[in-house]
């Protein structure tokens, strides 16, 4: 669930006009009036799932990727298009109820990059087709160059620059699409609240990154995840803390904390390399704040014991850069991390709410 | 010891109440004047400043299409996904609420360009909900608080009766689905990754307007005022240097008293200074009051003119602002000071033991008035040379202030020549006497004498020159408005159906077609014009060509206005650059009250060049008397809305009515300069009035009656008001020649033959005599009621 996190964004329209925790993170625990509702009985439809779902009132094409750089040093990427209607209801051109948010960032040990975009629907500024895939604002661009016989997410090739950075990646699937939850339906509270919800974990990167200080050639691992919901947060969720993670047996973990004023849920998918995702009942995934770090005058844990008992995992993680924070419209902290212990390995985590 | 001191100080205005009003008087009607003039500056200035930060113009570039074409709706997605940061932009008008609205895409447009999310403003999701809301300032919040428009938003800092909302929202109140009229570019942003000239080759790059083209143009009016404000702050100090010289002068004995008694220097100083300090705080605040007053009565005409001459919106309200009332005080503050200066100095340094010497004081040495008069001579040698040159409004300005304060140096010096070449006249003792006493008097009156004469310096060439822009404007309309009717159509499709009706019931058809295009560099408007004797007989042609129109028609010449002219040095026979091309000037045209260069070709260049435009403008020829009648047929029949046919005398009407408010506000301050003179006049006759007993009781003694004295004394004043008169219509038509051919060429870019209204003159005499024998009354009526025992007291008198 990256998902999670990602709801976190997605609030966009009730972010813009509600205090973030008035009603749960970024407005997410909104009732959903008029909106459709995730059904525990669908089942995904590819490839016209890879695009958008107007009758639900968020979504997000979620992109972040641990690198290596040809100087021997480690960075992360991040690449987000989100999308929120403001209500269910159609309307043309500049009328269009459609708003999109592009969030990229680039992290390196010393220094976090970020830059966003903000469109509305209807005049083609920013969007997604399923096919040929593109997801797009302004001049980023997540696009499809699958060939006719695979899925178009096999082979992207991911673009997006701010004032003092960018990035030009090629990204080749090397496994399947994967289902998180039950079939794709994610479940993020004790009340019911949920999400549809997959990943691409599964990505080989190459390319390049531009810093300030000029062009590095990298190589890494990317994770594709893609959400949608009309609800997904109970209005006594404040936000999440959500971790996805390339181990180096080549297992993938996505685990999150739904932090409830009654409770954390947690949930995690447990992603063998050949794509059988193995779902954890709540409360398998026990997560434990070790470190904070005052980061935009807040304090936010960004070390933590990470426990997996049912596959013998306990892991420490630590982040490339503490002040990994997306000053953004809806602020959030958005990561690149390492982790050791019984099984190590690399890969990006979420907070929110904090 | 200090209260004994600074109250026998006030006790003096206990026993002349009448000078302390005068001197406040003089001090407030100062202060009023000046700080009228500067906070109805103030206004059109912060209202400039808005009108300039409206969507950070004054930082922003813009992409405009060509001629200001609207922008094709896909361009703006197209340019984003190129890497451009633009954000649309709609403008346009709507009549029904009769709002300038501006639409504006929140989501992309640069951080700070508008109030959407900043601290006083609207969220963004608040802009974007469906029912939307407009963003105004507060006074048309509340002007339009009962108007059928989205909820309004009040914010400081917008041009008034201006607008800002979500695109989507603006473009259904236009009724303009998909319209972009501009876009801007976030100038943070990093530059696209595309050149725009590949891109968008249609669409033109615009660099900020800097401070905004208002101020700039509007510079010389805001100019015009505050020189008449300077004027009056100095007619009004020399009031107050009148008094306070007199009352030091008075209270000589007094403070020669305290002295005696032991008071120090400085207690003494500093108890004048204090006292100086609170008249000038008591004058200073009646003078703000007033000056608000004066400003709030003026501000709407003066907002009338700047909209009329140059499109610029100033709310006619006022807003009090602290530092205005501060800098106000402040000037009073120093004002007094300076009139009091010389007093002050002669009181700190005199001896303990002078003797108190009002009459000396008030006899200004020959030597002194010969070096005044040698300076003005300068300073007037100096508007002469400078009226040679043509350099400008700093220039014109100079001119202008050398002529007036030369003039008014020199006068007392000439008053002076003039009234002893009288006295050598023979004649009967008493007529010997009078002139001889005039001429005696000169010098004491010769601060009132001089703010008398700038006075009417300035009323006579400020009115040549109103009454001569009046003459030539009037006429010109009447030139330049040949059409009966002017027909403003909404489309192509509506003007080809009313013309098709229209056609055979009037005598011609003249299109006015018109594009915004950049002119030798310069913004401004090229205008089609048809071959028709309309504009043969009448176009106002300040020069040109033989056979212009005929080169016209043809497409071979172009005619410029005058402003274009002389902003890029033009003459006929030039070339003249234009969009499509460069045509050599055929003829210039005047074309008063209109800020912007101006260009005119045939119609058939006009149409090849610029096939795009819409027709929607033309005159239509009738007989004037079926005029009124098919104006509204056509609106009638093709259900226009209000002011899409104009009459001629509409036109001619709301031109004019432009240029009364124009100078309505010139006229009224002219008239205020008149009246504190004439308070001047008053001050000074007053002071003197005390210090001539001892040379009229002499004669009183020799048997003339009181009344015949007083009668002297009415009738010196008028003699010596008129005097002035005489010297200062030369005075003026100089000055309304430098306003004409200097002033008005440098602010307007366009000038005017002067004419002479010696009608004017006697109107002007009629009011100002009466107003100098007004002043003089009063002195004149003491004299004559005056105990006789004063009279006698004046031989036992030291200074007998």
């Amino acid at each position: 669930m990256n998902a999670a996190r990602r709801f976190v964004l997605a609030g966009l329209a009730s972010a813009f006009a509600a205090p973030a925790c008035a009603q749960g993170f970024a407005g997410l625990g909104a009732a959903a009036n008029g909106f459709a509702l995730p059904d525990p009985a669908g089942r995904f439809d590819f490839p016209s799932d890879h695009g958008a779902h107007d009758a639900f009132r968020i979504e997000w094409w979620y992109l972040t990727a641990s690198l290596t750089g040809a100087d021997g040093a480690s960075y992360g990427i991040q690449w987000t298009l989100f999308r929120t209607a403001l209500n269910p209801g159609g309307g043309d051109g500049w009328d269009s109820p459609t708003l999109w948010m592009g969030h990229a960032a680039l992290t390196t040990a010393t220094a976090h990059h970020v830059a966003e975009r903000l469109a509305r629907g209807g005049v083609g500024q920013a969007g997604v087709a399923a096919v040929p895939f593109q997801a797009w604002i302004d001049e980023w661009a997540m696009t499809s160059l699958a060939g006719p016989a695979d899925d178009v997410l096999d082979r992207l090739s991911l673009t997006a620059r701010g004032r003092d950075f960018g990035y030009d990646l090629i990204l080749q699937a090397t496994g399947p699409v994967v289902a998180h939850g039950k079939d794709g339906y994610s479940v993020k509270s004790r009340d019911g609240h949920a999400s549809h919800y997959y990943s691409q974990p599964f990505y080989q990167v190459a390319g390049r990154i531009n810093l300030p200080s000029g062009p590095v050639e990298v190589t890494g691992q990317g994770w594709l995840d893609r959400e949608w919901s009309s609800q997904p947060l109970s209005d006594q969720q404040t936000g999440w803390d959500w971790l996805s993670l390339v181990l180096e047996d080549g297992t993938r973990l996505m685990g999150y904390r739904m932090r409830d004023t009654r409770g954390d849920y947690t949930s995690a998918s447990w992603i063998l390399p050949d794509g059988t995702l193995e779902a954890l009942p709540e409360g398998a995934l026990v997560m434990t704040p070790l470190r904070t770090a005052r980061v935009a005058d807040r304090d936010i844990p960004v070390d933590w014991q990470i426990d997996l008992p049912a596959k013998g995992l306990s892991i420490t993680v630590t982040p490339l850069n503490d002040a990994a924070w997306m000053a953004t419209t809806v602020p959030y902290w958005e990561g690149p991390v390492f982790a050791t212990g019984t099984h190590p390995g690399r890969g990006y985590l979420e907070m929110t709410g904090y | 010891m200090i209260a004994v001191v600074m109250g026998t100080l006030m006790s003096h205005w206990r026993k002349r109440p009448l000078q302390l009003v005068l001197l406040l008087l003089g001090l407030s009607l100062a202060t009023a004047l000046w700080s009228g003039v500067q906070a109805i500056n103030a206004e059109a200035r912060a209202a400039y400043a808005d009108a300039a930060g409206l969507l950070a113009r004054d930082r922003l570039d813009r992409l405009v299409g060509e001629n200001e074409a609207p922008i094709a709706p896909a361009r703006f997605a197209e340019l984003r996904r190129a890497g451009w940061a633009v954000s649309p932009v709609v403008e346009g008008y709507h009549a029904p609420s009769g709002l300038s609205l501006v639409g504006i895409d929140p989501l992309t447009m640069p951080a700070g360009a508008t109030p959407v999310g900043q601290d006083d403003g609207p969220g963004i999701a608040a802009v974007l909900a469906p029912e939307g809301l407009l963003i105004v300032n507060p006074q048309t919040a509340d002007r339009l608080k009962d108007a059928e428009l989205p909820p309004l938003f009040a914010v400081e800092g917008l041009p008034p009766m201006t607008a800002i909302g979500d695109i989507g929202l603006v473009q259904r109140l236009l009724d303009q689905p998909g319209l972009i009229s501009h876009l801007v570019i976030d100038p943070d942003a990093p530059p696209g990754l595309m050149a725009l000239a590949e891109l968008a080759p249609e669409l033109d790059r615009v660099s900020p307007e800097g401070d905004g083209d208002l101020a700039r143009l509007t510079d010389s009016f805001h100019l015009n005022l505050t020189a008449f404000g300077a004027l009056a702050f100095v007619v009004g100090l020399f009031i107050a240097h009148a008094v306070i010289g007199l009352v030091f002068e008075q209270r000589r004995a007094t403070l020669r008293t305290l002295r005696a008694l032991g008071v120090s220097m400085r207690v003494m100083v500093g108890m004048l200074l204090v006292e100086l300090g609170l008249l000038a705080l008591v004058a200073g605040i009646g003078g703000v009051a007033l000056g608000y007053l004066v400003a709030a009565a003026l501000l709407p005409d003066v907002a009338g003119s700047l909209r009329g001459l140059y499109g610029a919106e100033v709310s006619g309200t006022l807003s009090l602002r602290p530092g205005w009332v501060l800098a106000a005080l402040g000037l009073t503050l120093a004002g007094t000071l300076a009139a009091a200066g010389i007093a002050l100095w002669q009181s700190a340094t005199m001896p303990v033991l002078a003797p108190a010497m009002p009459r000396a004081w008030a006899r200004t040495s020959a030597k002194k008035l010969a070096w005044q008069g040698a300076t003005g001579g300068l300073l007037l040698l100096l508007a002469g040379v400078l009226s040679l040159l043509d350099v400008g409004l700093v220039a014109a300005f100079a001119l202008l202030a050398s002529l007036l304060v030369g003039a008014a140096l020199i006068l007392p010096l000439a008053m002076s020549a003039i009234v002893t070449r009288f006295a050598r006249q023979k004649g009967g003792p008493v007529r010997q006497w009078f002139w001889a006493d005039t001429a005696q008097q000169v010098p004491g009156l010769s601060l009132a004498l001089m703010a008398l004469l700038l006075a009417l310096v300035s009323n006579i060439g400020v009115g040549t020159m109103v009454a001569s822009f009046r003459q030539t404007f009037t006429g010109w309309l009447d030139q330049r408005l040949a059409s009966e009717l002017y027909l403003n159509t909404r489309s192509s499709a509506e003007t080809a159906a009313i013309l098709d009706w229209v056609t055979p019931r009037v005598d011609a058809v003249l299109p006015i077609w018109s594009v915004s295009g950049t002119l030798n560099g310069l913004p401004g408007e090229v205008f089609g014009v048809a071959d028709h004797a309309t504009y043969r007989d009448n176009w106002p042609l300040l020069d040109a060509v033989p056979d212009v129109w005929d080169r016209v028609a043809s497409g071979e010449v172009a005619l410029v206005n005058e402003q274009l002219a002389r902003r890029t040095d033009l003459a006929v026979g030039d070339q003249v650059a234009l969009p499509g091309g460069s045509l050599p000037v055929g003829g210039i045209y005047s074309d008063y009250g209109n800020p912007k260069p101006q260009v005119l070709v045939g119609l058939a260049l006009f149409d090849s060049r610029f096939p795009d435009v819409p027709h929607l403008r033309y005159g239509l020829r009738i007989a004037p008397e079926k005029a009124a009648a098919l104006g509204q047929e056509i609106t009638a029949r093709y259900d226009l809305p209000a002011g899409s046919v104009i009459g001629q005398a509409d036109i001619k009407a709301y031109s004019l009515d432009v240029f009364e408010s124009t100078f309505a506000v010139t006229d009224a301050l002219n008239i205020l300069t008149l009246g504190v003179a004439t308070v001047a006049l008053f001050a000074s006759l007053l002071t003197l009035a005390e210090m001539r007993l001892p040379q009229l009781a002499p004669l009183w003694a020799l048997g003339l009656t009181r009344r015949r004295l007083a009668g002297i004394e009415l009738v010196r004043i008028v003699v010596l008001a008129a005097l002035v008169l005489i010297l200062a219509i030369p005075l003026g038509l100089a000055l309304a020649w430098a306003l004409v051919a200097r002033l008005n060429v440098a602010a307007f870019g366009w000038q005017l033959p002067m004419g002479l209204f010696p009608g004017d003159w006697l109107w002007l005499a009629v009011t100002a005599l009466p107003a100098a024998a007004l002043a003089a009354l009063w002195p004149a009526l003491r004299l004559a009621r005056m105990p006789p025992a004063a009279l006698l007291r004046m031989f036992a008198n030291e200074r007998g």
